[in-house]
């Protein structure tokens, strides 16, 4: 099952490595991964799609919480929570009609068109995961896909909870 | 504030901390701070021949002691030498700091001489570590490694230091803290009293309970708590690898160790529980055996101080997060006066089941007029020792004799590599026991494989006079390995003999020790008293035993825990 975990940890070198290195040393799967300093900037929030049964994510979480530069975790996909990721998506416009279907296309997806040249448009997408890979799949059956890269997920749990409490 | 340089903040942070001894190693990187130890006496410096021996030694006087051991070691090889260490202390828990020297900042990242990544390389094998980036920094971070290394569930902690913070020639200002608080790092120690009270109800109301205690009731120093429940409630105590000592091995109610080697009356027990409460202790592969299969019947209490022990392996049905000494002196609040007669008579029948187990007298083994049979030798060695002697294994056949065969008696005297099976790791270990307890007697039972691979540190016993015994047990052969190659590979011993053994008598006297070669059983006991005779002495004894013989009982894979071979032809 999918899950998408929070962690908030020291802003320290190393720290990242960590994270990473545990997940790979015990055979966690990391789908993707998201991280910057928060507004205290001695601390970053990380967040890690990974996917696994409750016993391989408790046992996540547990071994996560371990590592003396977290300070907290929290798997959000456990209550109601919000997701985005951005992607930026390179698209090759060699005619009007094509263009004239990406813009159609963008608009539909509330993306928005960030960069142009005469042979290819750049374009921003927001949402979940979910909206990004249909917006790739529907893009590609107009236009050409130069490149894109996508931010990994970032997400906050509904309502008045906060990992800082 | 005093002024000082980095070398100097460092050996005097490590007296603040109260460091006694530092095993180690110079070289490039840390030539600044050896200036710095040679010019005081508050922390003694032992040379080693080998890093990874000063980690062992730091270990085995960690474990001796509680204390947190301590390793100083250069860049590069020093450091990366340490790493088995280092990995061995990660697996059993035990608290370490690791000094380790690091080329000058500028050249971090350049592969410039000596230059390893130690941060990096030890990341998966560590506690926690700190990569210092300025000289001021310094006393910060041997006092919040010291703190993390040995709270909370211990374990060792790696300091990189960049030659250029330790210069000599620079001065600084010293500040050491009077407290160390990481706000991302807060063990829980007090157990939660809602899971108290059930662990406890589960507890009183078994028919068949036992007590599984593991490393973490020595880490905390709990034995006594232990023995103090066992006593009251009549319980049953199997003590793991880790956790031998514990409880007291000569005691009425142990049943022994358990597991792959356990006693059959310990698996036994373990197997048809109603209720398992765990102490300390963490379900290992070299436990449960298959754990599909494991303990059926059982309501299994956890106590640990690290939650992701709990419920890692085995499903706990009452999780207690906490140190063992806490959540049982929280038991003891919470239990009312126990009937002592009405307790003995509920568990009247699970202690006649049990007596029925140990009649089988599983440890029993056939002697030889011809050949010296291993167990004999541990028996000797208890008995030449009175059971209360220190003593530190390697890893192997030897190992699990001495695990079986010496009943101990107190926690901190059995000083083995029980998660990581690190050969190599007895002679050092049983120098750092020694180190931390002067007058102790220290064996160091191990066999002709592990022996050799830490060998050189005889030379270091020379130096110090270090009056350490090493039992080797001889059988020409890696014991444990030929064992599983009779057992499973059809006695294919491939690669498990070794014929060009040194004469070690003579190599334990040219690094001016005494050398004892026992080779026939009547000449064991004579030996013994001759070895433990000479007190100031380093006195490695040679002995030949049985290359024939195996360890039992041996649990037999993918079964459950009683599922067991109990001799060559004999099994459950």
């Amino acid at each position: 099952m999918r899950r998408i975990i929070s962690v908030l940890m020291e802003n320290e070198p190393g720290a990242l490595s960590r994270i990473i290195g545990l997940f790979s040393q015990r055979g966690y799967n990391v789908d993707s991964l998201c991280v910057a300093p928060i507004e205290d900037s001695s601390l970053s929030r990380l967040t890690i799609t990974t996917a696994g049964d409750d016993k391989v994510i408790e046992q996540i979480t547990k071994q996560v919480n371990k590592l003396i530069d977290v300070l907290k975790i929290s798997d959000l996909t456990d209550g109601q929570h919000v997701e985005r990721e951005l992607m930026l998506i390179k698209v090759g416009t060699r005619s009007d009609s094509v263009r004239d279907e990406v813009k159609r296309t963008v608009d539909i997806f509330r993306g928005q068109v960030v960069d142009i040249t005469p042979r290819n448009y750049t374009i921003e997408v927001t949402g979940t995961s979910d909206k990004l890979d249909a917006f790739i799949h529907t893009m590609s059956q107009t236009a050409e896909i130069v490149e894109l890269s996508r931010t990994g997920v970032c997400g906050l749990s509904r309502g008045e909870k906060s990992m800082r409490q | 504030m005093e002024m000082m340089s980095g070398a100097a903040m460092v050996v005097r942070a490590l007296k603040d901390v109260g460091v006694k001894h530092v095993f180690g190693y110079p070289g490039g990187a840390v030539l600044d701070i050896y200036d710095a130890l040679y010019a005081q006496e508050d922390v003694q410096h032992v040379l080693v021949r080998h890093e990874q021996a000063a980690a062992h030694m730091a270990d085995g006087y960690a474990r001796a002691t509680g204390q947190t051991g301590t390793v100083l070691v250069t860049s590069g090889p020093g450091a990366t030498n340490t790493l088995t260490g280092i990995a061995t202390a990660y697996m059993d828990s035990i608290p370490m700091v690791i000094l380790s020297g690091q080329v000058p900042s500028v050249h971090i990242g350049e592969d410039a001489f000596q230059e390893t990544d130690m941060v990096g390389c030890s990341r998966p094998i560590v506690k926690h570590s700190f990569l210092v980036k300025r000289a001021i920094d310094i006393p910060d971070a041997i006092a919040k490694a010291y703190y993390i290394a040995n709270t909370g569930r211990p374990g060792p902690v790696v300091v990189d230091l960049p030659k250029d913070i330790v210069n000599i020639q620079e001065s600084h200002p010293y500040q050491f803290p009077d407290k160390v608080q990481m706000r991302s790092y807060n063990p829980t120690i007090k157990g939660h009293m809602g899971q108290i009270k059930k662990a406890l109800k589960a507890l009183l109301e078994a028919k068949r309970p036992v007590l599984y205690v593991g490393g973490g009731a020595i880490a905390c120093d709990a034995s006594s708590l232990v023995t103090e429940l066992a006593e009251k409630l009549h319980l049953p105590v199997t003590n793991t690898l880790m956790g031998l000592g514990a409880f007291p091995g000569d005691h009425e109610q142990c049943i022994g160790m358990l597991g792959m080697h356990g006693t059959l009356e310990a698996n036994k027990t373990m197997h048809n529980a109603d209720c398992i409460l765990a102490l300390g202790a963490r379900f290992d592969d070299r436990v449960t055996n298959n754990v599909d299969k494991f303990c059926p019947h059982a309501t299994i209490i956890h106590v640990d101080i690290d939650p992701a022990s709990i419920s890692k392996t085995i499903n706990a049905h009452i999780p207690v997060v906490g140190s063992v000494k806490s959540v049982l002196t929280q038991f003891f609040e919470q239990m009312h006066e126990i009937n002592d007669t009405e307790r003995k008579e509920q568990l009247a029948d699970w202690w006649e089941q049990i007596a029925s187990w140990r009649t089988r007298k599983c440890l029993s083994y056939a002697g030889s007029n011809e050949l010296i049979k291993p167990q004999q030798v541990i028996e000797s060695l208890y008995r030449h020792t009175q059971g209360d002697a220190y003593v530190s294994s390697d890893v192997g056949q030897h190992q699990m004799f001495a695990a079986l065969y010496y009943p101990f008696a107190k926690p901190r005297r059995w000083i083995n590599s029980g998660g990581l099976g690190t050969m190599g790791f007895g002679l050092p270990a049983a120098m750092g026991v020694q180190f931390a307890h002067p007058d102790a007697v220290v064996c160091c039972v191990t066999g002709d494989g592990s022996i050799q691979m830490n060998i050189q540190e005889l030379s270091t016993c020379m130096q110090y006079g270090l009056p350490v015994k090493v039992i080797s047990l001889n059988n020409r052969a890696l014991g444990m390995v030929r064992q599983w190659q009779d057992m499973i590979y059809k006695g294919r011993h491939s690669h498990s003999y070794m014929d060009s053994l040194p004469d070690f008598v003579k190599l334990a006297e040219s690094y001016g020790h005494v050398g004892i070669k026992v080779e026939k059983p009547e000449e064991l006991e004579d030996a013994m008293a001759r070895c433990f005779a000479l007190k100031d002495k380093l006195v490695f004894m040679d002995i030949a035993v049985d290359q024939n013989e195996h360890v039992y009982p041996m649990q037999i894979k993918y079964g459950a825990m009683d599922d067991m071979r109990l001799s060559k032809t004999e099994r459950t």
